[in-house]
């Protein structure tokens, strides 16, 4: 395979055209989306639904956290929300390399986040802050719900950093297609398409760390 | 011209049908699996009511009757039901009644039906663990503490869940994008209309269930105790979320065979039907009401009484939208010169029992009464009237009608008659008891029950044998009319729909030109 032959794209046989198909993906990933949403609203309603049944044990579990950390993992996501737009922008302009180096600065904040997510986790479960029935931690006085805190902390930022951890492979595969040149001024759906589950990764991420970090 | 090329001899071997991105062959391999599924939990029900024949443990052990009662209910409703209609003859017949080629991601299409395949997989490994006897609803606290494969049919309807998911998103980017020139909305088939509204309880419910069985997961793996009432959790929060999939779900099961009904109904009345705007409208009404009456499935959990009256009232608008597609199927056949070959009287079949089907869910959504015959065999009448009565026969009849358009061969109409008469007789004699047991008291899910109640399940057993014979009757007519039935002509109906307009059957890119709209989709004159 030539390379000219690798920047076309042939628009998939039953569509009639680029754009037909460049706005069926868009609106399949939109609706994509919606599933997230609605699969991280559960965990949003749950938490939502025993935050008033039990304020006590939020406010203390968030005491168990470092809000300085959570921070950093924001700004860090928001970063790299911006790379990931700049890298489209910059296809859009057709400057390849530039888009290529942005979507690598995406992936390293993405594994930024994935360590930092790591030093937390390891740090508590040390601690013995452990979800419902492991927990095992008796250094100072605790609720009795207390483990039900930690459930939802680990449930909601588990079940985010492995879209995390999706988000970063589809990144590495789009880095492997513009590496080959796939993508030209008129065709970049898939790095669309992945921008926004980056977003919308960032955007749960953005109500995740007020409601388990900074709860007052 | 039937001779040449079309979808099914174009290529030839297992890998061109497993790795195959044609909706119609993905359409067969679903059929396929949903005809096996359905086989294996008929028997799972057969075997229940010939332990019900006589009170007291005969055949089998209460322990083993409440494993069949499980796989039964997890298998009928997650791997026949849920991906029978949609899957199978949406998958065919969608982009055929729009005049596309294809679904609009077919790659993700042929990643559902594995997905089905996969999640299938990992529920039965759960036989290697002592089975399950949750029920298909995998109530917590029971579900966290049994000592058995739970966890293995938990992620395995997780993984039948995502399939059922990229199959409606599927099919909503495919309604809105690759309609043919000249199809707006109001030109699209019924069916298409009913596949569109089940595609979004498709994507917007079942996400909550996958969350939930999750949840549920880690509480089988952690102890995490969001539903746990030991470590605080609510068991009744459970009971939420999993309506609020659930309950939809059952508008997922029932929407696209309305659907069916009205290509019958409208096909072999020769008549235009009537209300199209009124059906077509009142399948996205259903949709949306049903995201608001999962509580009526807990009036006695202990939700509150306000809630409980909310949603009483709210299930009982579900009748609205229904009834006006009852009311327009019956004035499509006013006056229509109806032709009663079997698919129309399974069409008929519908609608006698979904109507009952559709009135004891009025009399369920009542407080008081529900509060009566909560939990008793009322309910499971109730519920096969809808899911047996309405979407089995609707799935029954919209294979007869579009088998010639599949496989380009007739099926023998005789049989295909006999068959409908089994399965309707037999229907009624199972399951009408079944309202009078619930009325008497008689509580569901038992193995056992005192004698009082004997005469009455005796004929239910009884009925069971005959849709059994009734369905035997169905899979030879198929075989026969696909191994030696007559060959078709591309359309023996004399339906005016787009799949009727090209080859029976079809080539592979569906139409030889792109097909052109000039009128609405039951225009007879």
């Amino acid at each position: 395979m030539t390379t000219t032959e690798a920047k076309i794209h042939k628009v998939a046989h039953h569509f009639e055209s680029a754009r037909q198909e460049e706005s069926a993906c868009k609106l399949g990933m939109w609706l994509f989306l919606c599933t997230e949403i609605l699969m991280f609203g559960g965990l949003f309603v749950g938490y939502v639904i025993y935050k008033r049944m039990y304020p006590a044990i939020f406010l203390q579990g968030a005491t168990f956290l470092d809000w300085k950390l959570g921070a950093l993992n924001t700004v860090v996501l928001l970063v790299s929300s911006l790379t990931m737009a700049l890298s489209i922008y910059y296809i859009q302009k057709g400057k390849n390399n530039k888009a290529i180096l942005c979507l690598c600065l995406t992936l390293l904040c993405g594994f930024i986040f994935m360590g930092v997510k790591y030093l937390e986790y390891s740090h508590k479960l040390h601690l013995g802050l452990a979800p419902g029935a492991l927990f095992s931690y008796t250094e100072t006085p605790t609720l009795e719900g207390l483990p039900l805190y930690f459930s939802f902390y680990y449930c909601m930022t588990g079940l985010h950093g492995l879209h995390v951890l999706v988000g970063m492979l589809l990144i590495f595969w789009m880095i492997i297609l513009a590496g080959k040149k796939q993508f030209n001024t008129s065709y970049y759906t898939p790095l669309e398409c992945v921008g926004l589950f980056w977003h919308l990764v960032d955007l749960i991420w953005i109500y995740l760390f007020p409601l388990l970090y900074l709860v007052e | 011209m039937s001779e040449g090329k079309n979808y099914l001899n174009e290529k030839k071997g297992l890998s061109s049908w497993l790795f195959t991105l044609d909706h119609k062959r993905i359409g067969i391999l679903y059929m396929i699996t949903v005809f096996t599924f359905f086989l294996l939990g008929g028997v799972f029900a057969l075997l229940m009511r010939l332990e019900l024949f006589k009170p007291g443990e005969n055949l089998i052990s209460a322990a083993l009757y409440n494993q069949f009662m499980t796989f039964h209910g997890a298998i009928m409703v997650f791997m026949v039901i849920i991906p029978g209609i949609p899957a199978f003859l949406g998958n065919f017949f969608l982009p055929l009644q729009i005049g596309a080629k294809d679904v609009a991601f077919p790659r993700i299409n042929l990643l559902s039906w594995y997905c089905l395949i996969v999640g299938a997989a990992v529920a039965l490994c759960s036989l290697f663990f002592n089975g399950v006897d949750t029920g298909w609803t995998f109530y917590t606290p029971y579900s966290i503490r049994t000592d058995n494969g739970t966890l293995w049919v938990v992620l395995g309807a997780f993984i039948m869940g995502f399939s059922s998911i990229l199959t409606g998103l599927n099919f909503i980017v495919t309604v809105h994008k690759l309609r043919a020139k000249g199809m707006g909305f109001f030109q699209m088939p019924l069916f298409v209309w009913s596949l569109y509204s089940t595609a979004i309880i498709q994507v917007l419910a079942t996400p909550v269930l996958a969350i939930t069985l999750l949840l549920l997961s880690a509480e089988r793996l952690m102890g995490i105790g969001i539903f746990d009432p030991k470590l605080g959790g609510d068991p009744v929060l459970f009971q939420h979320f999993f309506w609020f999939y659930s309950h939809p779900a059952v508008y997922i099961m029932i929407l696209p065979a309305m659907g069916i009904i009205s290509e019958l109904i409208t096909t072999f009345s020769r008549k235009t039907i009537f209300g199209y705007k009124a059906i077509a409208f009142s399948s996205v009404g259903i949709a949306a009401v049903s995201f608001f009456v999962w509580g009526h499935h807990m009036f006695v959990s202990g939700q509150s009484e306000w809630v409980g009256i909310l949603f009483s009232f709210i299930t009982m608008l579900v009748g609205v939208p229904t009834a006006i597609k009852v009311f327009n199927w019956v004035a499509t056949m006013y006056k229509g010169s109806i032709k009663f070959d079997a698919p129309m009287l399974y069409a008929n079949g519908f609608l006698f029992l979904f109507v009952i089907g559709g009135v004891t869910g009025i009399m369920l959504a009542t407080l008081a009464f529900d509060v009566h015959v909560h939990d008793t065999y009322f309910v499971v009448a109730h519920f096969h009237y809808v899911m047996v009565g309405g979407t089995l026969m609707a799935i029954t009849g919209g294979l007869y009608y579009w088998l010639p358009k599949m496989f380009g061969r007739m099926y023998n109409e005789f049989w295909a008659r006999i068959s409908f008469a089994f399965i309707f007789i037999g229907f009624n004699v199972t399951f009408f008891p079944q309202f009078i047991l619930g009325f008497m008291g008689m509580p569901r899910r038992y193995h056992d029950y005192t004698p009082v109640y004997e005469p009455l399940n005796q004929l239910s057993t009884a009925g069971s044998w005959m849709i059994g014979v009734g369905f035997v009757i169905v899979f030879f007519v198929v075989l026969q009319a696909l191994l030696k039935g007559e060959k078709a002509n591309s359309n023996p109906w004399g339906a005016v729909t787009l799949e009727w307009q090209t080859d029976s059957p079809p080539p592979h890119e569906n139409f030889h030109e792109a097909p052109m709209i000039t009128k609405g989709p039951y225009d007879y004159n």
